[in-house]
């Protein structure tokens, strides 16, 4: 089997974990998860140096992810939990009472993975550029990734952080904005549109790649491209074109997915096409 | 700058501030751990958190205002709910800013941050003991808000005298009344206590220089010798130490207790003496409150 083979079976069983963990609870926000499966499993199940065995808090000597949109936290969860930070079996507990596993990530359990909690947006990239000076004070030659939603671009902070990374030339950092098109409240154009993301971030001093992000081999390929151009004096912004809901022919390319749960005959339609490749948890 | 040279982890962020927190000086020494991010305080929150990682401690500074209100999101999420070692060192507060009026001086932050989960909350009395503090939050772990202020207020405590966070400080005793207050109202009370001696009251003066963690023993210990109290501070009476002070007292010994504190209004450009003097917040507002915490005492 392929590199790109094994990762595309592990991206169909993560979306299975994300429709049956929101399913279980009523709650959570399968959309945005769905359509960023393909890039977190890229990321954790090949091009992240990441030593999931023994998970430290200041990760020096790794690379580090940030989740900036937080309330993607199913596909994240279970990417975590599949590569090996903790038990597939507390999948089940997404949401419930007393978890580690809460509606949003956060450290405040000392779930292993997470390294600040999120879920208000727009403030993933501010901690993402501490973790890369920080990285860089102590010469440690790793980098740090980060994914923020399109939506979130509205909010403030997003333009004061890519400000700061711009002009400081925070070169060991890659954003990668999931640049689905949706908002809780609709088409992120209608809702307050973005303009041209690609120049905005290029006018402050990011180099940019635009990308399928529901292109396994594309995925790889940016990438990889990306961890060349680090350290070039720019950081690196990924515009990851993906569709909410992707993988489920009824939650695809539209909002109404965002942030609802489905209920049993749509649970039962949408694993009918997701392969189970792996074990459900 | 001593904490500095002491601890290479130490980092330093200012928000287009840098003279006025009279930064130059760790800028010159250490250009690579100062960090510069422009008027962007809620940013400056977040890369401060994200400098822990790694084992960075950050002193995130700028005026209080900016320092809470501003970015109270950011220091919720990101610093507090995750648990992050930053110091934010919030200078200016309260009335005392003076000229530049109600939109910087900012009455709320004790309370902001007090609320939060995990914050420890220190204010300073004088420049020895914001210097003594300074260091001293540099060996704790976990997130703090380290207030201060702009007048210069006289210099009272001792240069050597440790700085024991959570453990109030008592100054002068007394028996028929407790002053706790907190900030450059430790500085009124101490003039405050002449006058009441002079109208026959003993005044005890304890500096409470730590809002969060609260040393309640201390305040127990003292209002079970003189059952009456007053609180003093440069914040609304909403939520400040007052407020701290009275939840204990409520739960444990309930005594007579007056607020020297802002009455929930927004200040105003003057000199910082007029301001304090018009707001009732100077030595006199405390002799005031004194006589009338032991009169509403006797008349238990």
């Amino acid at each position: 089997m392929t590199k790109t083979e094994e990762l595309t079976r592990m991206a169909s069983q993560v979306r299975r974990d994300i429709v049956r963990m929101v399913h279980a609870n009523q709650s959570g926000h399968p959309g945005g998860s769905l359509g960023c499966a393909d890039l977190l499993v890229a990321l954790y199940f090949d091009h992240l140096r990441i030593n999931s065995a023994s998970f430290s808090m200041d990760g020096h000597q790794e690379d580090l992810f940030f989740l900036s949109n937080g309330h993607i936290s199913p596909l994240f969860y279970s990417v975590l939990a599949r590569k090996g930070f903790f038990h597939l079996s507390e999948l089940a507990t997404f949401r419930v009472i007393h978890s580690r596993l809460q509606g949003h990530p956060t450290t405040r359990d000392g779930l292993p993975g997470v390294r600040v909690s999120s879920g208000s947006l727009g403030q993933g990239l501010s901690v993402a550029i501490g973790a890369a000076l920080s990285k860089k004070l102590n010469k440690d030659p790793y980098l740090v990734y980060v994914l923020m939603g399109d939506g979130e671009q509205q909010e403030g902070q997003v333009w004061e952080a890519a400000m700061y990374a711009g002009s400081k030339k925070t070169d060991n950092l890659i954003a990668i904005i999931d640049y689905n098109g949706q908002q809780i409240d609709g088409p992120v154009d209608q809702v307050m549109p973005l303009g041209n993301l690609e120049a905005k971030y290029k006018a402050f001093g990011w180099s940019v790649i635009p990308f399928n992000g529901n292109d396994m081999e594309e995925i790889l390929r940016t990438l990889e491209a990306a961890r060349q151009q680090a350290f070039k004096g720019q950081p690196q912004l990924l515009l990851m074109h993906t569709e909410m809901g992707y993988g489920v022919d009824f939650m695809t390319g539209t909002h109404h997915w965002h942030g609802i749960a489905p209920n049993d005959e749509q649970l039962a339609r949408a694993l009918d096409q997701l392969e189970e490749t792996l074990g459900d948890y | 700058m001593e904490i500095s040279r002491q601890n290479p982890d130490v980092v330093g962020l200012v928000a287009d501030l840098t003279g006025s927190l009279k930064m130059d000086a760790f800028k010159e020494a250490f250009p690579d751990r100062f960090f510069q991010t422009g008027i962007a305080e809620a940013n400056m929150m977040g890369i401060a958190a994200g400098m822990t990682i790694g084992g960075k401690i950050p002193y995130a500074a700028t005026f209080a205002n900016f320092a809470t209100g501003r970015s109270y999101d950011q220091i919720r999420q990101s610093i507090a709910y995750s648990a992050k070692n930053v110091k934010i060192c919030a200078s200016h507060a309260g009335l005392t800013l003076g000229e530049d009026g109600a939109t910087h001086q900012i009455l709320e932050d004790i309370g902001l941050m007090k609320m939060l989960p995990g914050m420890t909350v220190i204010v300073p009395c004088d420049y020895n003991q914001t210097k003594a503090a300074t260091m001293a939050i540099a060996s704790y772990q976990g997130p703090v808000y380290l207030r201060f202020g702009r007048p210069k207020v006289p210099n009272f405590t001792l240069t050597d005298k440790p700085f024991i966070i959570g453990k109030a400080d008592l100054l002068v005793e007394g028996s028929d009344v407790t002053i706790f207050a907190t900030g450059h109202m430790v500085w009124q009370a101490y003039l405050a206590l002449n006058e009441l001696k002079e109208k026959g009251v003993s005044a005890e003066l304890i500096n409470i220089h730590t809002i969060k963690p609260l040393d309640t023993e201390a305040i127990i210990a003292s209002v079970q010798k003189t059952r009456s109290v007053v609180t003093a501070e440069e914040h609304q009476r909403n939520g400040g130490l007052g407020d701290s002070i009275a939840q204990v007292l409520a739960q444990q010994l309930p005594s007579p207790q007056e607020y020297v504190a802002v009455n929930d209004q927004f200040g105003q450009s003057g000199k910082p003496e007029e301001l304090l003097k018009v707001y009732k917040l100077d030595s006199h507002a405390i002799v005031q409150a004194a006589l009338k915490a032991v009169e509403r005492k006797q008349q238990l």
